[in-house]
């Protein structure tokens, strides 16, 4: 028996190519970004402004890249099997924030408009954390409700007003539409967050703390790691990162009514599933949630480019997160089945 | 700390009668949120003008029945520990099938019973994934809310179908004669009715508190578990079902964007009336109340000219304050059953 898990569990000490590719080829992510590629390719041959016009080509980064945030904060919270409904709201408040800032203080620098973004998504997100750890009341529950209040207090705040693009100084326009080595700025700022935030989750002993919470939160703490202070700080990154896109999106779009961000949780939470973080907690990556990210608002504007009307694109969504779970599960009980075999053998 | 001591103390916690019967009656979870509804109203009758006119009563349940209907079904699926949250796309759904039928000549009738078959179909789709696949039912509606709204959107586009017959849209509007109150609330006191004798006066009723509390342990004392949360994704598919073929009819129009974010509300007021999100605790009175709490309370800010998005506000801190508070209360009565324990222990 030992001999078998040795052979099972330790790694072959000859590691051929496809021991290093393969895996990764065959993980989600791949997966994801392999049917992604496609998709473009797909669409590109009908219609090739999909991808050759100027425009095609900056929107097919530009307007991912801002959903991709909310995603990644998104996964933060579910990979500790809880969920953030309220992350639209917070887009809200932020991107219209981010109008006021400009119109109330004329020359505050945009650096500042960031900060002030990602510190009042922050605090609103402080504000769930700690309800649910402190409480002890599940995130679907507190978050419903935070959902409610921070869009209405959004919606009393501003009113029938709206942001308009000639309220925002030309600096911060500029961001929505600049380029560097011809690839988008914002985009290049969600890569660098992206990337940070996986780093941190793969590789720093808190990161993984995440996981452990996630996986039997009934463990971790009889196991001595801080549930509560790391479940606070999953949301306290979520609604910092939702307030850093709301900011992206007033640069994206120049108008921020009281209605901005309405539904993106939803959307948020589905490129999440969609990108393999399982909503029990514990499993997935923030890799997964961004590519997931891009399918999803990817297939949304590919549709009418094969000619399906736009109206059928929450519907592909929802068949989208459907499948992914689906196929999750199917993939988990072949494991489970092979493990079970493996181990009926090395008994006998 | 031995094994005998804490036996000891968790009899002394148990102590089936170390509360008055009055007591027991009065201090529920449900009977405070019919205190609350009964202040609510009193409050709001002295100090709103036009609030007890029989038009506002009218309106107020016309406009809740929905809600009140669909909290019946939604009420037995989180006690058994699983939510759905696709009832409004279901909703949605049931009234875009029934435009399009009424749109394209078939009976009217049929159009109906068609309406609410599509809803019990859309609920076998969420129990199907629940229950056979084996998909946590969070994940599922998240996806089927999505999906069913997708498609009601899809078949009628930004189009509505507004032509209908004018028995059934009267019907659907009018009076229990010689009250104000809406002919639905019959409807919906019947189903209250038999929804209350299933959950808390049949075998099957209590297997749904027996699975929230604990699925394994109900399933080897022969609740069939997954046949029972298939049956009640079903049902509620088919309430929504029948609850969009009225909000059709009420408002006279088939959309699919009908009844968008009207899930939220339903949850929201079911956790206010007392069901517990982790399972296994409700009760349909309290849930009742919970609808009428919210949607009075609602109803006399708005006459109090009231903006809807602070009436927003109003409802999400309710519903935070509301577990919050349980939660708070639950901890209160563990550390003074705790320190009642240990003075027990020491006298």
């Amino acid at each position: 028996m030992t001999e078998t898990l040795a052979k099972t569990l330790i790694p072959r000490r000859r590691t051929s190519l496809w021991s290093i590719v393969g895996p990764r080829l065959l993980s989600r992510e791949a997966g994801v970004g392999i049917t992604l590629i496609l998709i473009v390719v797909f669409t590109t041959v009908q219609n090739p402004n999909f991808v050759f016009s100027p425009d095609g080509y900056r929107d097919l980064l530009l307007t991912p890249s801002i959903l991709m945030l909310v995603a990644v904060g998104q996964a933060f919270v579910i990979i500790t099997r809880n969920v953030d409904l309220s992350v639209g709201s917070v887009v809200g408040i932020t991107a219209y924030l981010t109008g006021r800032l400009f119109i109330d203080f004329p020359g505050i620098s945009v650096v500042a408009v960031f900060v002030a973004g990602a510190l009042v998504g922050g605090a609103l997100g402080l504000i769930n954390g700690a309800l649910v750890a402190v409480a002890r009341v599940p995130a679907l529950v507190i978050t419903l409700g935070t959902l409610y209040i921070y869009r209405g207090l959004n919606v009393a705040w501003v009113g029938s007003d709206r942001v308009n693009a000639s309220d925002l100084p030309l600096v911060f326009r500029e961001l929505g539409t600049d380029q560097i080595l011809s690839i988008p700025v914002l985009t290049i700022v969600g890569v660098a967050v992206v990337i940070a935030a996986a780093w941190y989750l793969r590789n720093t002993r808190g990161g993984r703390e995440f996981y452990a919470i996630g996986s039997d939160p009934g463990a971790a703490d009889l196991y001595g790691l801080r549930v509560n202070r790391r479940i606070i700080t999953a949301f306290v990154v979520c609604g910092g990162l939702a307030g850093v896109a709301g900011v992206m999106f007033a640069a994206r779009y120049g108008t921020v009514s009281s209605q901005a961000g309405t539904g993106w949780e939803l959307q948020a939470i589905g490129a999440a599933v969609i990108g393999g973080v399982a909503i029990s907690g514990g499993v997935g990556t923030v890799w997964g949630a961004a590519i997931g990210a891009f399918l999803l608002l990817t297939i949304n504007r590919a549709l009418p480019v094969i000619g399906i009307p736009d109206f059928w694109q929450r519907a592909v969504v929802g068949a989208l997160i459907i499948g992914a779970i689906v196929l999750d599960r199917v993939l988990a009980l072949r494991q489970a089945r092979k493990l079970r075999e493996l181990r009926d053998s090395a008994h006998d | 700390m031995t094994e005998l001591s804490t036996g000891a103390r968790r009899e002394r916690v148990m102590i089936p009668h170390s509360r008055a019967l009055w007591k027991r009656v009065t201090l529920t979870r449900e009977a405070a949120v019919i205190g609350m509804l009964a202040l609510v109203i009193v409050v709001a009758m002295n100090v709103v003008p036009n609030f007890d006119s029989p038009l506002t009563v009218t309106f107020l349940l016309r406009d809740l029945a929905p809600i009140l209907l669909i909290a019946l079904p939604m009420t037995l699926i989180i006690i058994t520990e699983e939510i759905d949250l696709s009832v409004a796309s279901i909703v949605a759904l049931s009234s875009v099938t029934v435009g399009i039928l009424t749109r394209d000549g078939a009976p009217f009738e049929l159009a109906m019973v068609m309406g609410v078959l599509v809803g019990a179909a859309a609920g076998a789709i969420n129990g199907f994934l629940v229950t056979v696949v084996g998909l946590p039912s969070l994940a599922v509606t998240i996806g089927s809310l999505a999906m069913f709204r997708g498609i009601s959107v899809g078949l009628l586009g930004t189009q509505a179908v507004t032509d209908f017959p004018d028995t059934w849209t009267s019907l659907a509007r009018a009076n229990i004669p010689g009250t104000p109150v809406p002919a639905i609330m019959v409807v919906f006191v019947v189903l209250a009715a038999i929804f209350a004798i299933v959950l808390h006066a049949t075998p099957f009723g209590r297997g749904l508190y027996a699975i929230g509390l604990n699925q394994e342990a109900a399933h080897f004392s022969g609740v069939n578990v997954a046949r029972t949360k298939f049956v009640l994704f079903v049902v509620s598919g088919a309430v929504s079902g029948f609850a969009g073929v009225y909000f059709t009819l009420l408002y006279g129009n088939a959309r699919g964007e009908n009844a968008t974010g009207m899930e939220l509300a339903i949850i929201a007021a079911v956790l206010l009336g007392g069901v517990s999100i982790f399972g296994g605790r409700g009760a349909i009175h309290g849930v009742i109340a919970g609808v009428l709490l919210i949607g009075i309370i609602g109803s006399a800010l708005r006459l109090a000219g009231v903006t809807a998005d602070i009436i927003n506000v109003i409802t999400g801190v309710v519903l935070v304050l509301s577990v919050v508070g349980t939660s708070f209360l639950a901890w209160l009565q563990r550390s003074r059953a705790s320190a009642r324990a240990r003075g027990g222990n020491q006298g």
